[in-house]
């Protein structure tokens, strides 16, 4: 299986307008593509792009395979916030880094595991079930660092945020390994394929042998990994966590980028590099903004209309007037679920 | 029968308790009840801990309620004051309108209000007593009017904005182009918001810096609050240049990690918006309950500028408080 749906018509309002919107950056400010080395490190607007997309582009990594069982997770943003709070907590109380990284990321688990019960188990809808953390999550962040921002001086932490390997900053060669590792799991065993069956129908897939339970909770366990990532990247970016802030929001934006990527809330098909695009279009629309010396007022107001010009491009109804190569699947359209065998996830090699 | 004695009983014992909190009430200790906002940031949290510490300091008993950010919580606490009658309400407002009744039955009650940190918007100003806050206008002056000076009026200046609408980005916006219009070789050349925040004042500051030829056309950064200069201070050491030499870097409220830069060089100055609400607010009510005189409606606080030569002994003096 590819990473993405085959056909590239598919895929190319996502990637036009992607160009379109880099393009736009690079009239409004002809440097955009200048980069260079600055302290061994890749310096230049485009780089900031990837860079401070990097958060995004991994809590989008995560609520794709959720949102690809019809569910949703609101709590990323809090979770992010609990992460950073406990790495810059512990860093603080003196802790190295391997205890740091994996407490923070125990954290992002045990949310993500919070979630996926709710879910999963006790069937509460996911917008409810992950509301409850979302809440709450903050509080629970606000509660590690007693209300202030807990500011850190490690360089090994900060290396998250501020380092690079090659000279490719360190958010962005993290993200790429996260979207490498999920792509991996999911299209190289027949997990994605379980993912999008529960999706689509919950009972037949469970009625076909899918271990429904563990494949919801496996998602939601994910994101919230994905979202302890982005925490750290975060929290060592600025040497400190900033619990009121960290990702505040974050979560409608990684729903956007997924959605932008073409992803349906309605579950099913998914497209993680696309949605690793979308956040890149809405981060490439950020910074455009921040160069093009336009009044802050502004800033929404560009941001939603660029949005809407992308999400009509994939309207099922105005596409109907596109003209459509041969071969192409309409966007709504999808497969017939096929019931795999129920192997355990994660087993690896077993395909349909 | 031994019902009526068992109401009989309670009401006695309650009247019991009253008569006991009425003597207390006598014993001339002036009790305050202050509804605070909540604990959202650093400087609040100093704000209620300072208000504890002048209280102490001066013999009141304050009874603080947090309103975690909801106003209904703090109309209920103002209620629960005025029933327990205490001598004076504080309240920082969390928001500027909706007041009028519960205030009308604190005044009805015959306590003084004094309003912390913000001020409300009414019709009619003898609902509270006075406002304690300081004049946002004058601290964005104030930043302004050390940088005109430090740099001989001649500056390309940079402004990270706070929250795009709030009142704290408008006043401190406002007083700071005040000087700019006042001195023809300053002029602010790109002005963004970074919602007061750490992360976004850097990535806006990144972009700041590639937008005017690698930070070499920037003479100084101006943000609204702290948090944002020391996003931006990151920003500008990732990209080769050294803060507070490169690139000047004045801030507003004084928060203990803004003197730790100062004190290593990189920032500049910072206009301190004081925690101590409090005391000014005490200081009037004591003077209004000694002799009736009552306050001017509007009580400034100080806008003290403070640079790096005094920044490590203020760091040291601030970071407990917190």
């Amino acid at each position: 299986m590819m990473l993405s749906a085959p056909g590239p018509s598919r895929n190319l309002p996502q990637y036009g307008a992607l160009l379109v919107v880099l393009l736009a950056n690079w009239l409004l400010f002809p440097d955009f593509f200048a980069i260079r080395l600055q302290d061994g490190r890749l310096f230049g607007s485009l780089i900031d792009v990837l860079n401070r997309g990097a958060p995004v582009a991994l809590l989008a990594i995560g609520m794709t395979m959720v949102i690809a069982t019809r569910g949703v997770d609101l709590s990323v943003g809090a979770v992010m916030a609990i992460s950073g709070a406990v790495a810059a907590t512990m860093t603080g109380a003196g802790w190295g880094l391997p205890a740091v990284l994996a407490a923070s990321l125990a954290a992002g688990l045990l949310c993500g595991l919070w979630n996926g019960l709710l879910v999963a188990v006790l069937r509460i809808q996911p917008i409810i079930a992950t509301l409850i953390l979302m809440v709450a999550g903050r509080g629970i962040a606000q509660l590690i660092t007693e209300g202030q921002i807990v500011t850190f001086t490690s360089p090994a932490l900060a290396f998250i945020g501020g380092g690079s390997f090659l000279t490719v900053p360190m958010p962005v060669v993290l993200t790429i390994l996260v979207l490498a590792v999920t792509a991996l799991l999911v299209r190289a065993t027949a997990l994605g394929l379980m993912i999008e069956a529960v999706g689509i129908n919950r009972l037949s897939s469970a009625g076909a042998g899918v271990n429904t339970p563990v494949v919801l909770v496996a998602v939601y366990v994910w994101c919230g990994l994905c979202a302890a990532v982005a925490g750290l990247i975060v929290t060592a970016d600025i040497r400190g966590a900033d619990a009121n802030n960290a990702g505040l929001w974050l979560e409608l934006d990684a729903i956007l980028a997924v959605v932008v990527g073409g992803t349906s809330l309605l579950g099913g098909r998914f497209g993680l590099v696309l949605s690793v695009v979308g956040a890149l279009i809405i981060q490439a629309m950020n910074t455009g903004i921040l160069l093009s010396g336009f009044k802050p007022e502004f800033n929404l107001i560009v941001k939603a209309g660029v949005l809407m010009v992308v999400l009509l491009l994939q309207s099922p109804t105005l596409t109907l007037f596109l003209p459509r190569p041969k071969g192409a699947r309409p966007m709504g359209a999808v497969k017939p679920p096929v019931a795999p065998p129920p192997v355990a996830p994660k087993s690896g090699g077993a395909k349909p | 029968m031994s019902r009526k004695w068992v109401i009989s009983a309670a009401t006695a014992a309650a009247a019991l308790f009253i008569g006991l909190g009425a003597v207390q009430a006598a014993d001339k200790k002036l009790v305050v009840g202050f509804s605070q906002i909540g604990s959202e940031s650093g400087w609040r949290a100093a704000e209620t801990k300072t208000a504890k510490a002048e209280a102490e300091k001066r013999g009141i008993d304050l009874k603080i309620s947090d309103a975690q950010q909801k106003q209904e919580n703090q109309i209920k606490a103002v209620r629960s004051f005025v029933a327990q009658g205490v001598d004076a309400i504080f309240i920082a407002p969390v928001v500027a309108t909706g007041w009028d009744s519960v205030l009308k039955e604190a005044k009805e009650a015959k306590i003084p209000v004094v309003l912390l940190d913000r001020q409300i918007e009414t019709k009619d100003p003898s609902l509270y007593m006075t406002a304690v806050t300081s004049d946002t206008v004058h601290e964005g002056r104030v930043a302004g009017e050390w940088l005109a000076k430090q740099t001989g009026g001649k500056c390309a200046v940079v402004e990270l904005q706070g929250t795009v609408g709030s009142s704290p980005a408008i006043n401190r916006k406002k007083g700071f182009d005040e000087i700019v219009a006042k001195n023809p070789g300053m002029k602010i050349v790109r002005t963004q918001s970074g919602d007061f925040t750490r992360a976004k004042g850097k990535e806006v500051m990144e972009s700041f810096i590639k937008a005017e030829n690698g930070g070499k056309g920037i003479c100084a950064v101006y943000a609204h609050n702290d948090d944002m200069a020391v996003g931006a201070i990151q920003a500008i050491k990732e990209a080769g240049l050294k803060p507070g030499k490169d690139i000047l870097v004045v801030s507003i409220d004084g928060v203990p990690d803004i003197f730790k830069a100062m004190a290593e060089g990189e920032a500049n100055a910072t206009v301190e918006l004081t925690p101590n609400m409090a005391g000014p607010a005490y200081d009037a009510l004591i003077a209004f309950k000694k002799d009736g005189k009552a306050p001017p409606k509007w009580i400034q606080t100080e806008s003290a500028l403070f640079t790096p030569e005094t920044a490590k002994a203020e760091y040291e003096r601030r970071k407990d408080a917190y």
